[in-house]
């Protein structure tokens, strides 16, 4: 499983045994200079080196080369700014998931349910304030809690049972996915039903065009959405909360080895209960963002969220064995499927295409991870 | 720099009658152990003779079923590793609990990091970063380990010597009392080796003691002051490594020598 290195010599090899001389023999030993690590600098392994250090930039070059690819594939259309805002509203519901899907992923998990806490938390959100009459604010608190609940279910069964969270979320996929049916009796609720009532629960989805308030009308009817707001901030808190505070760190060492983050005194247990709670509290809030794109509130809505959330995560360079990755990297990620799968619409091709071209991607992208990962010897 | 003989010392860290079954199986039975200040103790002992389980007591990863642990004398319990830590005991294990993905600073501080004064640090939980890697550095280059820019480096990117150098550094920073090493030399080359045992005796001149758990033999009696041997779940014997030698030490570990008179026990005689 982890690639940690535990070499252990056996009882004593006689001949490789130093004489014995006393500890001040030993003195000159010590002012040769630490041996740094080898360094065989032959270019693959100083490309691989950068990387190592800078994981993020191969994420950052392919949007480059994507988004000059479409541009001489489609052209204006491409770069026209009311595809672009489209880009970002598509992307924005990916991007806010795959944080959640990072966190977790972080932590040498994976998390297949964060498609179905997403949808029964605005499937709460929406009925409970519009069929059930329950007060807007204490609807929308209901389904944030939802979400937030089944990730801290997750993570209970995680760490207490110890099973591996691919089966443990396999299940609560199916467990919450059921959950939603059973409670929606698979119903839609349309936009003006949603709209009459609650249109506080739509807000995610007002757009701000940017020539109201800027004088460049070039841009057309190109703007930011609330909800795209909303996940660049929540963006930028977990990047902080990973980079910047103890907790972070201790998302780090768990995925990274959680045997020794336990012996320096890190409550992996703790740390993981945390970090599924959290993604489930994020999607409950992608949970919101998606009734303001979509404007309705469906059970079958966010049927890709799982897998894209996991592709975004790790075409941005998240590890899936946990320990190495970023939001940057994720938002990156999110950029990607969401320029691929525009520009190759835009150049005409089929959804097929599309498909193929980000499964693709995701293949690169973890054989990537892997040569990376060698360094680590 | 010699052992520490002489002078009566009462021990830092001593055990009395440690018992630990395993089910059906005794790993340690009614074993002791002392430590005294200032020293290096050498403890060996054939695999499965428990050292590595009385060390797991004394490291507050594993509860005994019977005896108890002092410290200067006074008893205490150790539920967990971080009891231990509070205590002043650090361990250095044999994987070395490193985050290899993380820095060096980072790892130094890992599990007890800390947060900037004031608002930033009590609301924000922001980490005092800067302040963390200086003294990462200082400790380092006391310890002469590391160049200084270093303490920003991925510990995965580090040799092996290098790394052990990270955990002993890591632990002779906090460790305020004992430092228990489990196997520092069993993964390293030879010149890494003698780093690590010139760096024990560094340890030890600053006035820390240390228990040193080797299968390596000569490593062990280059540097430790006494040589505890376990035997069968027990302690049968406390050699001075000065008046035996290596052979002797393994024929007693091995049960084919007598151990030497009980009075060795605890006091090697004056040279």
């Amino acid at each position: 499983m982890k690639g940690a290195p535990r070499r252990r010599l056996t009882m004593t090899n006689e001949t490789e045994m130093a004489p014995l001389v006393p500890a001040a023999a030993t003195a000159e030993a010590a002012d040769a200079t630490p041996a740094r690590a080898e360094e065989h600098r032959s270019p693959g392994r100083r490309v691989q080196q950068f990387l190592h250090v800078y994981p993020t930039t191969i994420p950052f070059l392919v949007l480059l080369l994507g988004v000059i690819g479409f541009a001489f594939i489609a052209g204006g259309r491409f770069f026209h700014p009311l595809n672009l805002s489209l880009i970002l509203q598509q992307v924005t519901i990916i991007a806010m998931v795959g944080i959640a899907q990072t966190l977790v992923i972080l932590t040498a998990g994976i998390d297949l349910s964060v498609g179905a806490m997403m949808v029964l938390s605005s499937v709460v959100m929406g009925r409970l304030a519009v069929l059930s009459g329950v007060p807007v604010p204490l609807a929308f608190a209901a389904g944030i809690l939802t979400g937030t609940a089944c990730g801290f279910a997750n993570g209970l069964v995680v760490t207490r049972l110890r099973l591996p969270p691919f089966i443990v979320t396999l299940g609560t996929w199916s467990v919450f996915g059921a959950v939603n049916l059973l409670y929606s009796k698979n119903q839609t609720l349309r936009y003006q039903e949603i709209a009459e009532v609650a249109p506080f629960l739509q807000a995610t989805g007002r757009l701000f065009k940017i020539h109201d308030y800027l004088p460049l009308d070039f841009l057309g009817g190109a703007g930011v959405t609330t909800g795209s707001l909303l996940m660049i901030a929540f963006a930028f808190l977990t990047a902080y909360v990973l980079r910047r505070t103890a907790f972070g760190r201790h998302v780090y060492a768990t995925g990274d080895d959680p045997e020794s983050a336990q012996l320096v005194g890190i409550h992996v247990d703790r740390t993981l209960v945390a970090v599924y709670t959290l993604a489930g509290f994020l999607c409950s809030v992608a949970a919101w963002i998606l009734i303001g794109r979509i404007g309705a509130v469906s059970p079958n809505a966010g049927a890709t969220a799982n897998l894209d959330s996991i592709t975004a995560a790790v075409i941005g360079g998240t590890s899936l064995f946990g320990g190495r990755g970023s939001i940057t990297g994720t938002l990156f990620g999110a950029l990607i499927v969401g320029v691929f799968r525009n520009g190759l619409a835009l150049a005409g091709l089929q959804n097929t295409w599309q498909e193929l071209t980000v499964g693709l991607l995701i293949i690169v992208a973890v054989a990537l991870d892997q040569w990376i990962r060698r360094l680590a010897t | 720099m010699n052992a520490p003989g002489a002078a009566p010392s009462a021990p830092v860290l001593q055990a009395r009658g440690l018992v630990k079954r395993f089910g059906k199986v005794v790993a340690i039975d009614h074993a002791d152990f002392d430590l005294k200040p200032g020293e290096i103790l050498g403890v060996i002992g054939d695999n499965g003779a428990g050292k590595s389980t009385m060390i797991k007591i004394l490291a507050g990863a594993l509860r005994p079923d019977a005896g108890e642990v002092l410290m200067d004398g006074r008893p205490v319990h150790f539920r967990s590793p971080l009891d231990a830590r509070a205590a002043g005991i650090e361990t250095v294990y044999q994987n070395l609990a490193l985050s290899p993905a993380l820095t060096v600073a980072e790892n130094m501080f890992l599990g007890r990091e800390r947060r900037r004064p004031g608002l930033v640090g009590a609301f924000f939980r922001h980490l005092d970063r800067a302040g963390m890697r200086r003294e990462a550095r200082e400790r380092l280059t006391t310890l002469g380990l590391l160049t200084v820019q270093s303490v920003d480096q991925p510990v995965e990117t580090l040799s092996g010597g290098q790394r052990q150098g990270i955990a002993v550094a890591r632990a002779t920073a906090f460790g305020t009392r004992v430092v228990i090493m489990d196997e520092p030399t069993a993964a390293l080359g030879v010149k890494e080796s003698r780093k690590v045992l010139e760096l024990m005796l560094d340890v030890k001149r600053r006035g820390l003691p240390i228990v040193l758990i080797s299968h390596n033999m000569p490593h062990v009696f280059e540097v430790a002051d006494r040589v505890h041997i376990h035997r069968l779940g027990r302690r049968i014997a406390i050699i001075d490594p000065k008046a035996h030698s290596m052979s002797d030490a393994v024929a007693i570990m091995t049960g084919a020598m007598k151990p030497p008179p009980a009075e060795a026990i605890g006091e090697p005689p004056p040279a």
